[in-house]
């Protein structure tokens, strides 16, 4: 047989695998290292979510459901981003229940991409939106975001993007990794350049509920966005749901029967367990808004630490990440974040995974307990003063 | 009113924050909600005056300890007293040492009282001499707690924890 590697179809074998394997393979296996490299909650799903999910399974609910998801989680999940954003989805048409964002937003590029068709996305952004949108055939144009603007991507950045070519927008706010938000102001900005150039939009709102200052704006409330917006959230993250893998798409219906059929083949369903438990997380607010009070307070300690220790950054108002400048060291975000792991036992992701804007600066989250925070920061005090 | 409204949200975050570690230092606790040193204590030293914080106190887990100790849950029926109700009578029984908590509750017996001792004997034994016999108690039931599961929104059992990965982007 020929070499397995010429069978690889070439886009895949084309797309950069992370060029920083080794060093992740490395902080994975370190047994007592102290983790700010987590992209998930500490917490536990909450219990009342967990018990309704073994309850359904004792009664026996383990079937596939329908291709959109039961339309009893569907009815609650449109209740809810109804109540919380005033935007209306009908549950039978305008949502789809997803295998997390994850599947919801390779649906979404799929379903609207033509091959050569231009995807604008700011950076540093979270890693998933660049490979789905070549696997689907399509090119990203990046939107480099600064801590100047506190990582916000700016209307008139997006507008010197667009071609011809170009039929959509990625915006992620909260960032990951940056704890960036943008405020309504900036976001009807935004909307206006998507109105003039006709632009169909992916707004990934999975850290909505996770904002500390102001409120969250969903992107799709603001005036004539509902139609050419593609709202995708789940429960990963505020529900402390990663492991179950659900999230949703709620848009235009003619979009989102596209993207249903994309999922009816490659996905059939969401599994079933997870959408009982899902009915029951949609009940749990208070949960919610115990774990992100909890976020808050480490969010502040994190932001004070890294801030004496000169590790200068800039406040976070949302996801539960801090995105810290490591530029006084003289270090590239990588080195910086291999040697900190090797001689301090500390793991932080460096910024340039999430493009190469965020070099100069490191990811830290804040997803791990008080006294972690404690000890990774006085760990990277020591490191600190070993480079100087 | 405002203001006023900001305060007692900080008040009540303060008290929720030390009921989760009362070890905390005022510096701590000021980093963790953004404001002054110098306001969590003022605010601390006021719910401490107006003895809405009674104390601080460690959860324990006697058993792994490994120190020996029993309490039991007594059900107290009494009859009222007219001036004072059933507040005389819950006064007097809280005031024994050996009475850890008293309360009236709703249902087929008015106060329920936890009582701690050494062995079984000693806790019967004060049952019997000291609430039993109490003019205004007509009947008690004794039921002496054999395994603590939950204390103070604490779960004692080691909750399975699954390891996250320690990268994920
Ligand atoms: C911005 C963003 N979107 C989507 C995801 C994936 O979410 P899900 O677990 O719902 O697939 C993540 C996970 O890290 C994320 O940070």
């Amino acid at each position: 047989m020929d070499m397995m590697s010429d069978r690889i179809a070439d886009r895949v074998k084309q797309m950069k695998g992370s060029g920083i394997r080794e060093f992740f393979d490395i902080a994975q296996q370190m047994e007592d290292a102290i983790s700010l490299g987590v992209g998930e909650p500490d917490f536990v799903t909450p219990w009342r979510i967990r018990e309704a999910c073994i309850f359904s399974l004792e009664k026996g609910y383990t079937s596939y459901t329908s291709n959109w998801g039961l339309l009893e989680l569907r009815e609650a999940l449109s209740d809810s981003i109804y109540k919380e954003t005033g935007v209306y989805y009908d549950p039978e048409g305008e949502l789809l229940i997803t295998t997390g964002v994850s599947e919801a937003a390779d649906l979404a590029l799929r379903a609207m991409l033509n091959p050569g068709d231009e995807v604008i996305l700011h950076e540093p952004s979270y890693v998933s939106y660049n490979p789905c949108t070549v696997f689907a055939g399509g090119t990203t144009v990046c939107v480099a975001t600064g801590v100047e603007d506190e990582f916000k991507v700016r209307a008139e950045q997006i507008e010197e993007k667009i071609t011809e070519r170009t039929k959509a927008l990625i915006l992620s706010y909260p960032n990951n990794p940056t704890g960036a938000t943008l405020s309504r102001k900036e976001l009807e900005e935004i909307a206006d350049v998507a109105n003039e150039h006709d632009l169909l939009v992916i707004s990934d709102e999975v850290y909505g509920k996770l904002t500390y200052e102001g409120t969250h704006t969903c992107f799709a409330s603001l005036n004539g966005m509902k139609e050419r917006t593609v709202l995708l959230n789940g429960f990963s993250k505020s529900y402390a749901m990663t492991g179950w893998r659900l999230g949703y798409a709620a848009g235009n219906k003619e979009l989102i029967e596209a993207m249903m059929k994309i999922h009816q083949y490659v996905m059939m369903c969401a599994p079933i367990t997870a959408q009982m438990a899902a009915i029951e997380a949609l009940r749990c607010e208070d949960e919610v808004e115990r774990m992100v009070s909890e976020y808050n307070r480490r969010r502040r300690v994190m932001v004070d630490g890294l801030n004496a220790l000169g590790l200068s950054c800039f406040e976070p108002k949302g996801a539960f990440y801090t995105f810290p400048s490591i530029q006084t060291t003289g270090l590239t975000s990588e080195e910086f974040a291999k040697r900190l792991l090797l001689e301090e036992k500390v793991v932080v992701i460096p910024g340039s995974v999430f493009g190469a804007c965020g070099e100069g600066f490191i990811r830290c989250a804040y997803a791990v307990s008080q006294y972690e925070i404690k000890e990774a920061l006085e760990r990277i005090e020591r490191f600190l003063t070993g480079i100087k | 009113m405002k203001e006023e409204l900001k305060e007692k949200q900080k008040e009540v975050e303060i008290l929720r924050v030390l009921e989760g570690n009362a070890r905390l230092s005022d510096a701590e606790i000021a980093r963790m909600m953004g404001i002054k040193e110098d306001a969590v204590k003022a605010i601390i030293a006021e719910l401490e005056s107006k003895r809405i914080i009674r104390k601080y106190k460690a959860v324990i887990n006697y058993e792994k300890a490994g120190i020996e100790t029993v309490q039991a849950l007594i059900d107290v029926k009494v009859s009222p007293e007219r001036d004072t109700g059933y507040d005389s009578v819950a006064e007097r029984i809280s005031r024994f040492p050996e009475v850890q908590s008293v309360r009236l509750v709703s249902g087929e017996y008015d106060l329920s009282v936890l009582v701690s001792g050494k062995t079984m004997q000693e806790v019967a034994y004060f049952v019997a001499e000291k609430i039993a016999p109490l003019e205004q108690v007509r009947n008690t039931l004794t039921h002496f707690l054999l395994k603590t599961y939950k204390e103070h929104g604490e779960i004692y059992g080691e909750e399975g924890q699954g390891k996250r990965l320690a990268v994920t982007l």
